[in-house]
């Protein structure tokens, strides 16, 4: 476990150390959320939505900033790869297990910390949480995302050799799974077939869950929608270990 | 167990996809001596580190690592030995403390201890007063010493250091070599080293292993290597090799001569008696030298003999350009 934790620690040093790259990467949902938030918010009409569509996208924008910092963070194993600290934590007295479960929780604390960077943000810009129990109810669902998505990063990392392919998966995967995701519009206004893609990926349970527990509805069961997301979270930590075990240096 | 061998290793063999890189070596390494590995980019060197240090697994053979069986004891071997790699191995972002700390941590050494030895080695490396800086301003010399220092945290029995001074400038590579010199005689530490740099097996080396294409070719003491050649050597240039080359392998006292890319070199005893004998036979025979030249033997002289070729030759044939294709490539 304490090697969990060193991993985990180094992690949280290189991200407290990298202000510039904290602030760059909240860039993204911010914009997302004035733009589209502020342009859209009188021309969409969300049903059952009580705070406009700048309310309704809340969740989404939160889920995209804990995406994409857990992808990222699990793929910087390509660069411990590439710049030779991987061979480091390899050659140590440590299981490989200890090794990416570290770096899984350290991507996932440093992805719900931007997640909640925005959050706290979007209160600031008027909205409203519901209760603190259903903050909570949201945070669950934002580390959930973070765990399942770092190791979703490290198990791509693992098969990858450098960066060329990175770029290909974050347009031809992450950002439609963000699409995907319910995030930005109902799902039950989309046509079927649409609706079903929605419904196969696991961001939409997560995007969802932090509805719930921030405005206390949502368009998915939050229950049926924990068991998926914690569920597809076991799966992506024992791909990812799995993957990462066989990593050649 | 034989307390005196540090490292026996037999009949290791690694192929990737049917290409051979290392060949069915087998050597031992004595407890406190500092052994080289030497040969040419492509040789095989660093992937014996790498299956020795539990990196890679060897494809057949078997290797005792401070009697633990390799494949079988991993992490035991892993305690007693540290490694310094080629390519820097190092946190950039971090300080040169943290990476130190990460180090004590991941090997477990408790904190009280870990802090202590960590100051211990930094002021041993020089490195005291840069230990709250970022890696990232360390230059290359500093942090090879950073890392030398960081593989020894734990104490380990074996050290190994693959191409330490490769791209440092003169006076480091000076400085690391009184270090690996001074950890060995002060701390008893066995040292294995690889390197294509002659003047650092023969300074450091109590023994060289010569590698390659991945077979290990000869290994002993470097002075042993260098007689077993046939001590001086003549190195002659001339347009007319052949003839020469013909006329001196009739010779007694010639040990050994070798045809090469525009020059030849003899493997004698007592150059300077035989020199003017040289002269003249090419003047009676009117064979024209452009130059004549003496020189004790160097491990160069060595891998020549034992290869055929020097180690630059040997880097510039183009089945060594595929191995080091490969070997790049399997890096990334």
């Amino acid at each position: 476990m304490d090697i969990v934790y060193t991993i985990w620690l180094r992690n949280m040093k290189r991200y407290l150390r990298s202000k510039s790259r904290i602030v760059g990467s909240l860039g993204m949902p911010l914009f997302f959320l004035l733009v589209l938030g502020f342009g859209l918010n009188s021309v969409v009409r969300i049903p059952g939505a009580g705070q406009g569509y700048m309310g309704f996208i809340v969740p989404g924008i939160v889920s995209m900033s804990v995406l994409f910092t857990s992808v990222f963070s699990g793929i910087q194993i390509i660069w411990d790869k590439q710049f030779g600290f991987l061979k480091e934590t390899l050659v140590a007295p440590v299981r490989r297990m200890e090794i990416m479960f570290g770096q899984t929780l350290g991507g996932a604390t440093t992805a719900f910390i931007q997640g909640f960077i925005i959050l706290a943000l979007s209160l600031f810009m008027g909205l409203n949480v519901t209760s603190v129990p259903g903050f909570l109810v949201a945070s669950v669902f934002m580390v959930l995302i973070g765990l399942s998505f770092t190791a979703f990063g490290i198990a791509i990392a693992s098969k990858m050799e450098d960066m060329h392919g990175f770029q290909l998966i974050m347009n031809f995967v992450i950002f439609p799974i963000f699409g995907l995701s319910g995030a930005l519009f109902p799902i039950d206004s989309l046509p079927s077939w649409l609706k079903s893609l929605t419904l196969l990926d696991p961001l939409t349970y997560g995007v969802e869950g932090i509805r719930y527990g921030l405005s206390g509805t949502s368009q998915v069961n939050p229950f049926f929608g924990f068991v998926v997301l914690a569920g597809f979270t076991v799966f992506m930590l024992v791909v990812g270990a799995a993957l990462f075990r066989k990593i050649n240096v | 167990m034989n307390n005196m061998v540090a490292i026996s290793v037999e009949n290791l063999t690694k192929k990737f996809n049917g290409f051979v890189a290392v060949d069915n070596i087998s050597f031992s390494i004595t407890r406190g001596e500092i052994f080289g590995l030497l040969g040419p980019n492509g040789a095989g060197k660093t992937t014996t580190i790498s299956m020795l240090s539990t990196l890679l697994r060897p494809t057949s053979g078997s290797a005792l690592v401070n009697g633990f069986e390799l494949t079988k004891k991993d992490d035991d071997i892993r305690k007693s030995i540290g490694i310094v790699f080629q390519d820097q191995s190092l946190d950039e972002e971090l300080t040169a403390y943290e990476n130190m700390d990460f180090h004590g941590r991941l090997y477990r050494i408790p904190k009280t201890v870990r802090q202590q030895k960590i100051v211990e080695l930094l002021k041993l490396v020089e490195l005291e007063e840069k230990k709250n800086d970022i890696v990232k301003t360390f230059s290359g010399g500093m942090r090879r010493r950073l890392e030398i220092a960081r593989g020894l945290l734990h104490e380990p029995k074996v050290l190994f250091l693959d191409e330490p001074t490769l791209g440092l400038d003169p006076q480091t590579r000076n400085h690391i070599w009184e270090y690996i010199e001074n950890l060995n005689k002060e701390k008893g530490i066995t040292i294995i080293l690889t390197t294509h740099y002659m003047d650092e097996a023969d300074r450091l080396c109590d023994r060289v292993a010569i590698m390659d294409k991945g077979k290990l070719i000869a290994s002993e003491t470097p002075e042993k290597l260098k007689e077993e050649i046939g001590g001086d050597v003549i190195t002659i240039t001339s347009s007319e090799r052949e003839e020469l080359y013909a006329k001196l392998k009739t010779l007694s006292w010639v040990k050994h001569v070798e045809p090469h890319d525009g020059f030849l070199t003899i493997n004698l005893h007592n150059a300077e008696k035989h020199v003017a004998e040289i002269a003249n036979l090419s003047a009676t025979n009117g064979i024209e030298i452009d130059s004549i030249s003496i020189r004790k033997p160097t491990l160069e002289d060595v891998f020549l003999h034992f290869t055929g070729r020097t180690i630059r030759e040997g880097e510039a044939s183009s089945k060594d350009h595929m191995r080091m294709m490969h070997r790049s490539f399997r890096r990334r």
